[in-house]
C-alpha cells in the first residue's frame, strides 16, 4: 500500500498532465481493494461489437451450409424457445439460468452478511474463524466447489416423517451460493473499513456503546456503498452459472448442446448457437451492470 | 449535575466542586516506541476554560483524547470529577456522558438531519423522551444561531454550521466538560469566528472547556488559563494576561514569537 502511496506521490511531482488519470486508477484500485473484486466495465459499445460478432457467426454459417439442410438462422429461430425455456416451456433453459442466479444470491447475501459481520466482531476466536471461512470460499474455484456439493449432497432428505427430494438445480444453488457468500463478506468488510474512523470516535464520545454505534451509525452508511459491488457480484454469478452444465443442470448450456445434438451436430451451426448464447447472457447482464456503475456513480458523491 | 462514581477513585473521597473537575497527573503515553506525552501534569477546575497551544506534534490533542479514553495511557493518572480514567474497570460510557467531545473534522453522521444528529445520542443512550429531547434540540439549534438548518443534512452544510451542529450535539448529553480538539482547524478565516464565538458564550455561560487551538486572540480574551506543550511536555502555563506578556521559558517565546 505504502509502495502504490509513492509511486502516485512521484507521479504528481513529475508528470502534472497524469494527474487526473493517476488519481482516478488510483480511486479505481481503491476500490477494487477494499471490495476484493475487479469491477465489470461495460460499455455501450460493447453492445456493439456484440451484435456484430452475432451477425458475422450468422452470416459466415449461412455462406458454409449446405443448400439441401434447415439453415443456420432458421435452425437457431427453431431452437430458441428450447433453449430459452425448455421442451414445455417451463423454468428451464435460460429461465433456470435466472432462477439459479436468483436464489444464489439470496442465500448467499443473506449468509455473507452475516459472515461479514463476524469478520469485524471485536472476539478474536469469531474474527478469525469467519476470515478464514471468508477465504477459503473466496479462493476456491467455483467450479470444484459446485462439484463438490452437487457429488456429496443427497439426492434427497430424509425428515423420517417426509422425505424432501433436492433436484439437481437446488444442489447447484448451494454450491453457487457459497462463493457468492465470501465475496459478501467482504464487501460488507470492506464497507465497514472504507468509514472514515471519525465516525467510530464520534459515536464512541457520545457514549453509543458498540451494538447501537454499528447499527445506528456505520451500517446505514455502508449500505449505499455496499450496493454497487453487491450488483457486480449478482452479475459475475450470473455469469458463472453456466457452469452447472457440467453436472447436467437442464440450463440454457445443457440445453444447447441437445439441440445441436438433434440438428446432427453440424460444425457450422456450432459458433451461432453458441455466440447466440454468448449474446443472450449479454443481453440479460449489460443493462444490470450498466445499473451499478450509475449508481456507482451517484453514491459517489456523497462520499 | 450528575453525581461522581465512586468506583475506581483510590482515595474513596466524593469529589467536591471545590476539587479540580479534571485532574491530570504525571500521564506518559507513548504510540509504539514513540513516546507522545512524557509525563504532563495539569487541572482543571469546574467552571474554567483552558486552553492548551502549542507546536503539532507536541502531543496537544493525544492529551484531550485520552480525556474520554479514546486513547489508552502508559502510565499516570487522570481524574475527572474523581473518577479515574487509567481505570481497566473504567465504565467508558459513564465517563463519556460527563466528557463531550468536539472534533476537527466534525464527524457529523452523513445520513442523519442536523437536528437528528442532536437527538440521536439523547434518545439511544440516555434513554430520554423524544418530544423532551426534540424540544431541547431546538433550543441548542438556537443556542449555536442555526434557526431554519434543522432539517439539513451535514452535506448541505458549510464547515462552520457543520461544528456548529457538531457542538450542539456533543451539549444535547449535557456534559460537565467540554473538549474541543482543534475545532477551527479545518475552517475558513470568516467562518472561525462564527464557531469561536459558540465556543465563547459557552465559556461564558460557566461550561468546563479545554481547547486545543491555534487561535491565539481566543486564547487570550476566553481562557482562564493557557498551557503551552513541547514535546511531549508542558512547558509553561499561566493566566493569559502573564502568559502572552512574560512567558519565561525560550521555547514559549520562539513559539510566541512566530504566532504572534
Amino acid at each position: 500500500m505504502s509502495g502504490n502511496r509513492t509511486a502516485g506521490i512521484s507521479h504528481e511531482q513529475h508528470m502534472d498532465v497524469l494527474l487526473p488519470l493517476a488519481r482516478q486508477q488510483r480511486s479505481q484500485a481503491m476500490i477494487e481493494r477494499l471490495e476484493g473484486t475487479f469491477r465489470l466495465k461495460v460499455q455501450p459499445h460493447h453492445a456493439i461489437w456484440m451484435f456484430l460478432l452475432f451477425v458475422l457467426a450468422v452470416g459466415s454459417a449461412q455462406a458454409q451450409a449446405p443448400k439441401e439442410l434447415i439453415s443456420p438462422l432458421d435452425a437457431l429461430i427453431k431452437w430458441t424457445p428450447f433453449i430459452l425455456w425448455g421442451p414445455e416451456g417451463g423454468l428451464t433453459g435460460f429461465s433456470l439460468n435466472i432462477i439459479i442466479s436468483f436464489f444464489a444470491m439470496l442465500f448467499g447475501t443473506v449468509a455473507g452478511v452475516a459472515l461479514g459481520l463476524m469478520q469485524i466482531s471485536l472476539l478474536l476466536p469469531v474474527r478469525r474463524g469467519s476470515w478464514i471461512v471468508t477465504q477459503f470460499f473466496r479462493n476456491s474455484p467455483w467450479l470444484v466447489l459446485l462439484f463438490t456439493i452437487m457429488l456429496l449432497f443427497p439426492f434427497e432428505i430424509d425428515l423420517g416423517f417426509v422425505v424432501i427430494p433436492v433436484p439437481d438445480w437446488m444442489k447447484a444453488v448451494i454450491g453457487f451460493s457459497l462463493p457468492v457468500m465470501a465475496n459478501i463478506s467482504e464487501v460488507v468488510r470492506g464497507a465497514v473499513r472504507s468509514l472514515p474512523s471519525g465516525q467510530w470516535e464520534s459515536a464512541e464520545s457520545l457514549a453509543f456503546n458498540r451494538r447501537q454505534t454499528l447499527w445506528m451509525i456505520i451500517l446505514p452508511q455502508c449500505f449505499k456503498r455496499m450496493i454497487p459491488p453487491w450488483i457486480n457480484w449478482y452479475c459475475i454469478l450470473a455469469m458463472a452459472t453456466p457452469l452447472c452444465s457440467i453436472m447436467g443442470v437442464e440450463e440454457s448450456v445443457t440445453y444447447t448442446a441437445q439441440a445441436l445434438n438433434a440438428e446432427g451436430d453440424r460444425p457450422e451451426l456450432l459458433p451461432v448457437f453458441y455466440i447466440f448464447l454468448l449474446l443472450i447472457h449479454f443481453i440479460y447482464t449489460y443493462p444490470i451492470a450498466r445499473w451499478s456503475i450509475q449508481l456507482e456513480k451517484k453514491f459517489a458523491v456523497k462520499l | 449535575m450528575a453525581s461522581p462514581k465512586q468506583s475506581g477513585n483510590g482515595s474513596g473521597t466524593k469529589w467536591t466542586p471545590k476539587q479540580p473537575m479534571v485532574s491530570v497527573k504525571d500521564l506518559h503515553k507513548s504510540f509504539g516506541d514513540l513516546e507522545v506525552l512524557k509525563g504532563v501534569s495539569m487541572d482543571v477546575m469546574k467552571g474554567e476554560c483552558v486552553c492548551i497551544i502549542g507546536p503539532s506534534g507536541s502531543g496537544k490533542s493525544t492529551l484531550i483524547r485520552c480525556v474520554n479514553a479514546l486513547n489508552d495511557i502508559q502510565s499516570g493518572s487522570i481524574l475527572v470529577e474523581g473518577q479515574e480514567v487509567n481505570d481497566p474497570n473504567l465504565d467508558k460510557l459513564e465517563l463519556r456522558k460527563k466528557v463531550g467531545m468536539v472534533f476537527q473534522q466534525y464527524n457529523l453522521f452523513p445520513h442523519k438531519t442536523a437536528i437528528e444528529n442532536i437527538m440521536m445520542a439523547p434518545i439511544t443512550v440516555l434513554k430520554q423522551d423524544k418530544d423532551e429531547v426534540a424540544e431541547y434540540a431546538k433550543k441548542l439549534i438556537k443556542k449555536v444561531r442555526l434557526e431554519g438548518k434543522e432539517n439539513s443534512y451535514p452535506g448541505e452544510l458549510s464547515g462552520g454550521q457543520q461544528q456548529r451542529v457538531a457542538i450542539a450535539r456533543s451539549l444535547a448529553m449535557t456534559p460537565d466538560v467540554m473538549l474541543f480538539d482543534e475545532v477551527t482547524a479545518a475552517l475558513d478565516p470568516e467562518t472561525v469566528k462564527e464557531v469561536l464565538v459558540t465556543i465563547q458564550d459557552l465559556a461564558e455561560e460557566g461550561m468546563t472547556c479545554i481547547l486545543v487551538t491555534h487561535e491565539m486572540g481566543f486564547a487570550k480574551e476566553v481562557a482562564n488559563h493557557i498551557y503551552f506543550t513541547d514535546f511531549g511536555l508542558i512547558v509553561e502555563h499561566g493566566p493569559p494576561s502573564t502568559f502572552f506578556k512574560n512567558a519565561k521559558d525560550p521555547r514559549t517565546k520562539e513559539f510566541l514569537s512566530q504566532i504572534l
